[in-house]
């Protein structure tokens, strides 16, 4: 029973002088709790994709079904985490965090507390009062994971929310999130530049082509990888094979110098 | 290791020499003060300048006293004050209001866009006339004035503001389901803060120039009157009190909005 189920999607940019492609007949199914990534050159339009699957853009054609409505039909069923961490700044980090269910008229003691406890288990004990500025980046990616989280969302959009870290925190962060999504059953779709980070954190890699936008093939991640955490999974001694096989398929789509 | 080396003491004279450099500057900044009252005292008394002209500091004081004991003085400096005050919060507020209609629907701002550029560039002293045959001879049109005078430059800074927050803010607030009035509430009238104070900034000095020019033209009451009634009967010792006044006042009003801008931007506190 696939829980997200994209047809025929297509997408164009208007403009007043020209109209550009980005999405030509993307059509997938996921699972719920599966983990998939997207990855190709840039402007093959994996953004717009997470937009359109968020439900923020109204594709050109095709439908989405998350558990069988439409994404704007949704409220709070899909959390949206972005390059960085988009922490308001003149609010503090428990504000932050509430800011969602105080949005949906859902907060009250007993939200409030859980959001509180999973900033407490993701490592931010006593930032509450703090705002995101005395925050180094990490913590504050992992403030804005609670705050993306404390909606319970069912699907998870994550557009490289790791690239502005620097390499350990993105590496600790990767294992957080992959943790924290897997213990909550979270279906997820991540947008990445990195294919490392793609076959670590993945159960299958949806591969785009650029101008427009089309799946152009799909990578089952082995059984053994999808069990081990991000950062066991890149040390791991076939990783490297299947890196190059991606990595291959991603060079021929790369315009020719 | 001599003690010089120890950071303690390196620090304590570093602290040393922050405050000797704020007593130096606070010093000239004195003796700019001292140096120019006692100049304009003696250059009057001796006749350098022109006593009827441009009086002294000591007559000045005189009159001060005898404004102050009288009562007028106090009821002048009131009405202007109130004025001044009542117009720079309207013009600015009412800038708000107007910047975040542009906001809401940025047809209207396409539309308004021409209107809001020649209003911005007309003076608005001019309409002084106008507005005191349209509002009466009173505070009313004054407070217009002061009012007019920031409000649209106030509407264009602010909506710039408005239109300059970054996007992925307004996003994230969407992926809650937030409608327009609670993107408005949360993200794009508390980014502009910043901004929004710093305007004030400016109309706590526009407004006096509004309300001063009314009072000129309206010559009823306040410290504008007492200028131009002192330079009608040739009474410029009355003029450099007023003068000296409204600097006074322009100067508390600014501290006021300094004052305001540490309670509202908490963000920017340690």
């Amino acid at each position: 029973m696939s829980f997200l189920k994209a047809e025929h999607i297509g997408h164009h940019y208007f403009s007043p002088s020209t109209f550009t492609p980005a999405l030509d007949e993307i059509s997938f199914s996921i699972k719920e709790g599966e983990f998939i990534s997207l990855i190709g050159p840039s402007g093959c339009g994996k953004s717009t994709l997470l937009s359109i699957l968020s439900g923020l853009i109204e594709p050109t054609f095709g439908t989405i079904a998350i558990d069988g409505h439409p994404p704007n039909a949704l409220k709070n069923q899909i959390g949206y985490m972005l390059q960085q961490d988009y922490l308001f700044p003149w609010k503090t980090i428990e504000e932050n965090v509430l800011l969602g269910l105080k949005l949906d008229g859902r907060l009250n003691r007993k939200t409030a507390a859980n959001s509180i406890e999973f900033l407490e288990k993701i490592g931010l004990r006593g930032v509450e009062k703090q705002f995101p500025r005395q925050l180094s980046g990490g913590m504050r990616q992992r403030a804005a994971l609670a705050r993306t989280m404390a909606v319970n969302p069912k699907l998870l959009l994550l557009d490289e929310p790791f690239s502005a870290l620097d390499y350990q925190t993105k590496l600790k962060l990767e294992n957080l999130v992959f943790d924290t999504l897997k213990s909550y059953r979270k279906t997820a779709v991540l947008v990445t530049h990195d294919i490392g980070e793609a076959i670590s954190m993945s159960d299958r890699i949806f591969l785009l082509s650029a101008s427009p936008g089309r799946i152009i093939k799909i990578f089952e991640v082995p059984e053994e990888f999808r069990i081990l955490k991000p950062f066991d999974v890149r040390t791991h001694e076939t990783f490297m094979e299947l890196f190059h096989v991606i990595w291959k398929e991603l060079e021929s789509l790369e315009p020719q110098q | 290791m001599s003690h010089n080396n120890d950071p303690g003491h390196l620090y304590e004279t570093y602290k040393k020499s922050l405050a000797a450099e704020k007593r130096w500057i606070f010093f000239y900044q004195l003796a700019i003060l001292v140096t120019f009252f006692s100049a304009w005292e003696v250059s009057s008394r001796n006749s350098w300048i022109d006593p009827l002209i441009f009086s002294s500091p000591s007559k000045v004081w005189l009159l001060f006293l005898e404004k102050i004991s009288d009562g007028t003085l106090a009821a002048h400096l009131g009405v202007t004050v109130f004025e001044t005050v009542l117009g720079f919060v309207i013009g600015t507020v009412l800038g708000t209001i107007l910047a975040a209609l542009l906001w809401w629907s940025p047809f209207l701002s396409n539309i308004l866009d021409p209107y809001l550029v020649v209003l911005n560039a007309m003076p608005k002293v001019a309409l002084g006339p106008i507005l005191i045959v349209g509002l009466g001879p009173g505070f009313t049109s004054i407070i217009a004035m002061g009012a007019v005078i920031s409000v649209i430059i106030t509407t264009l800074v602010v909506y710039s503001s408005f239109k300059g927050v970054d996007d992925n803010y307004v996003k994230v607030l969407q992926t809650f389901g937030a409608k327009k009035q609670h993107v408005f509430r949360e993200a794009i009238l508390p980014a502009s803060f910043p901004t929004i104070i710093s305007t004030l900034k400016v109309n706590v000095g526009l407004s006096w120039v509004g309300v001063i020019v009314g009072e000129f033209l309206v010559s009823a009451k306040g410290l504008g009157y007492m200028i131009i009634y002192g330079f009608q009967v040739f009474n410029f010792t009355l003029v450099m009190l007023a003068l000296l006044l409204i600097i006074l006042c322009a100067a508390i009003m600014y501290q006021a909005v300094e004052w305001l801008e540490t309670k509202l931007i908490k963000d920017n506190l340690d």
